[in-house]
């Protein structure tokens, strides 16, 4: 029954009884591992410092003669009157507004399935674990034809609603919620005369914050790399979110190099690179957190 | 674990007089409970099981050019299973399934178990860095791995022509899906290993002790201890590649504009749903397939959970 989100518990710093000892050999062999994982990142960063000309020219893997990183940046936040910096803009507010409301309903529900009992509470329980296996994908196509139905297709609710229901959230936030909040202090709370939505906020939100966070960064990466539901949900090139957007900058550049498209490459690349900033400084920031967040599922099962 | 809870809470309670006040409050605490779930349950409801029930409403139907839309039963669905086309996107995301999942999961564990060894150096870079790429939008991903796969200015195209070497033909119809299952373990195999570095730190340091005593090594301790020991990481781990790789959407959809003759618009089941929706207009004949495709997600689940854990009893 132990749940690990958020703790950062002094475990054992190394190894068994290997303290002190390093390999060689293992170095190496996960610096290999490791430069597999980088490299593409590092010739997407290089790119991103090139002109189409000179990625067609020079070596992938290193800087040209004239690096331009600030033109690529200030051509791709310019192309097209700033479409690019609206596509990042309406990602945040998708993908914020999705975590923290999907967290927030996942807590709500979570807590109220581990610390209640009401009438359908195991048949409606496993109902909502074995949503889980639902592919999203597989509930994308449904659900764009209720919203077409309905009119809510080509709005921002289209990309967000759906990412507000969270089941795994919700699996993840009950089991936290189990151990995380005592009975002995609802008790103690309610004997004072506490209303039970009072207990909520003030007491229990606080004990559920570090499972919080965990869900919070769950759904904010699902919602900003989320492509296939905007795709089919959104028309209007204002509304897509930074993936759909560079998706549809891609097809413009395929065949780079010729044309009226030739600066579209370098564009791509350099937004590419700009879209991947902001999810990697997040996750370097609250590594604390997801660490140990990510394994609650796998310690417990 | 649900029971245990629920009967702790009932064998705590008064008996006697106090009884009937207290089936009072719980009642009116079972009642918070379920407002507390309420949002949640409505929305569930509304965006979950909703389109699920109208996709399989519509599936019953079929829309013609002469006649409208008329009821045809399972006529769909029977069009469906004997469909080559999607037949063929289903068998090719099992192969991708049976090729790419256990590769991806081997190196992670690899990784995971090399990291918790304590032999590695700088391991906690190396940790991160394997894990950048899950940051990484799948989009983004994929149009770099394509530009990378370039047989133009691609860097192992340069590379490949600088030794004099041919080039390696990533983008063609046999490479494709191993390039894209490249993409995938690049994407997601980090994610993976933290999930199973993180199992392995769980383990008590007792444990260890106990094994060194009984003078056992560091292959045996692997074996004994930390296999078994990630057995709830890797079937969660396994579920959820079953469920990425039977709905591979992303990737192919984005070679597809850099590799048009090799990745048609049927490719993945998932592919094929989509176009049918979209650009083919069949939304009755998609609905059908997507619920087809989300039962097979579901029942490959479910046959994978029961095999691995038949294994554990037996």
């Amino acid at each position: 029954m132990t749940t690990t989100i958020g703790s950062t518990r002094p475990r054992r710093t190394a190894g068994p009884r290997t303290a002190g000892r390093r390999s060689t050999p293992l170095t190496v062999a996960m610096f290999a591992a490791l430069a597999y994982f980088l490299l593409p990142l590092f010739w997407l960063v290089v790119a991103s410092t090139k002109s189409t000309e000179d990625l067609f020219t020079t070596f992938g893997l290193w800087f040209s003669d004239a690096p331009r990183l600030f033109t690529n940046i200030q051509g791709t936040l310019t192309h097209d009157g700033g479409i690019f910096a609206h596509w990042l803009l309406n990602t945040v507010v998708y993908a914020v507004v999705s975590a923290f409301g999907a967290a927030l309903l996942a807590a709500a529900a979570g807590y109220g399935f581990a610390k209640f009992r009401f009438r359908g509470h195991g048949a409606t329980f496993n109902l909502v674990l074995g949503a889980i296996m639902v592919p999203t994908t597989a509930l994308a196509i449904p659900t764009y034809l209720m919203f077409a139905k309905v009119g809510l297709v080509n709005t921002p609710w289209a990309v967000i609603l759906p990412s507000l229901v969270s089941p795994f959230g919700f699996y993840l936030m009950r089991v936290y919620a189990q151990d995380a909040v005592p009975d002995s202090i609802l008790e103690a709370a309610r004997l004072d005369g506490a209303s039970e939505v009072r207990i909520f906020f003030l007491i229990a939100m606080r004990l559920l914050a570090p499972g919080l966070v965990t869900v919070v960064l769950f759904t904010l990466v699902a919602t900003w790399n989320n492509y296939l539901l905007p795709l089919i949900m959104l028309n209007d090139p204002s509304l897509y979110p930074v993936t759909v957007g560079l998706a549809s900058w891609g097809s413009q550049a395929v065949g780079g190099g010729s044309g009226a498209n030739s600066d579209m490459l370098a564009l791509l690349l350099t937004g590419s690179t700009l879209s991947v900033v902001p999810l990697v400084v997040a996750f370097l920031l609250l590594q604390r957190y997801w660490q140990s967040g990510l394994a609650t599922g796998g310690v417990k099962g | 674990m649900t029971a245990t809870i629920a009967a702790s809470t009932a064998d705590s309670r008064p008996a006697g007089a106090g009884a009937t006040r207290q089936r009072r409050v719980d009642a009116r605490n079972g009642r918070a409970g379920a407002l507390f779930a309420a949002p949640f349950l409505a929305l569930f409801l509304l965006l979950f099981l909703a389109p699920l029930g109208y996709a399989a409403y519509l599936s019953l139907f079929q829309t013609k050019l002469v006649g409208g839309t008329s009821f045809v039963g399972l006529d769909n669905y029977v069009r469906a299973v004997q469909d080559p086309l999607l037949i063929r996107g289903v068998v090719r995301v099992a192969t991708f399934f049976v090729i790419q999942v256990p590769v991806m999961l081997l190196l992670a564990l690899l990784f995971a178990l090399a990291l918790d060894s304590g032999l590695v150096r700088l391991a906690r870079v190396v940790r991160l860095g394997i894990f950048v790429p899950y940051a990484v939008p799948g989009v983004v991903a994929s149009l770099m791995w394509g530009y990378l796969y370039g047989p133009d200015y691609g860097p192992f195209a340069q590379m490949s022509k600088a030794l004099e070497l041919p080039v390696p033909p990533f983008l063609s119809e046999g490479w494709m899906l191993g390039s894209l299952a490249n993409v995938v373990t690049w994407e997601f195999a980090g994610y993976n290993m933290i999930i199973l570095y993180a199992a392995l730190r769980a383990i008590p340091g007792d444990l260890y002790e106990a094994a060194a005593v009984d003078g056992a090594g560091a292959w045996r301790i692997a074996w004994s201890i930390k296999l078994p020991a990630l057995r709830p990481a890797l079937l969660l781990a396994l579920m959820f590649s079953v469920i990425g790789s039977f709905q591979l959407f992303n990737e192919p959809n984005l070679l597809q504009r850099i590799a048009p003759d090799v990745i048609d618009s049927a490719y993945t089941a998932n592919l094929y749903a989509y176009s049918l929706a979209f650009t083919g207009q069949q939304t009755n004949y998609a609905a059908a397939v997507s619920f087809l495709l989300g039962l097979v997600i579901v029942i490959v689940s479910y046959a994978v959970l029961l095999t691995a854990n038949r294994r554990r009893s037996s």
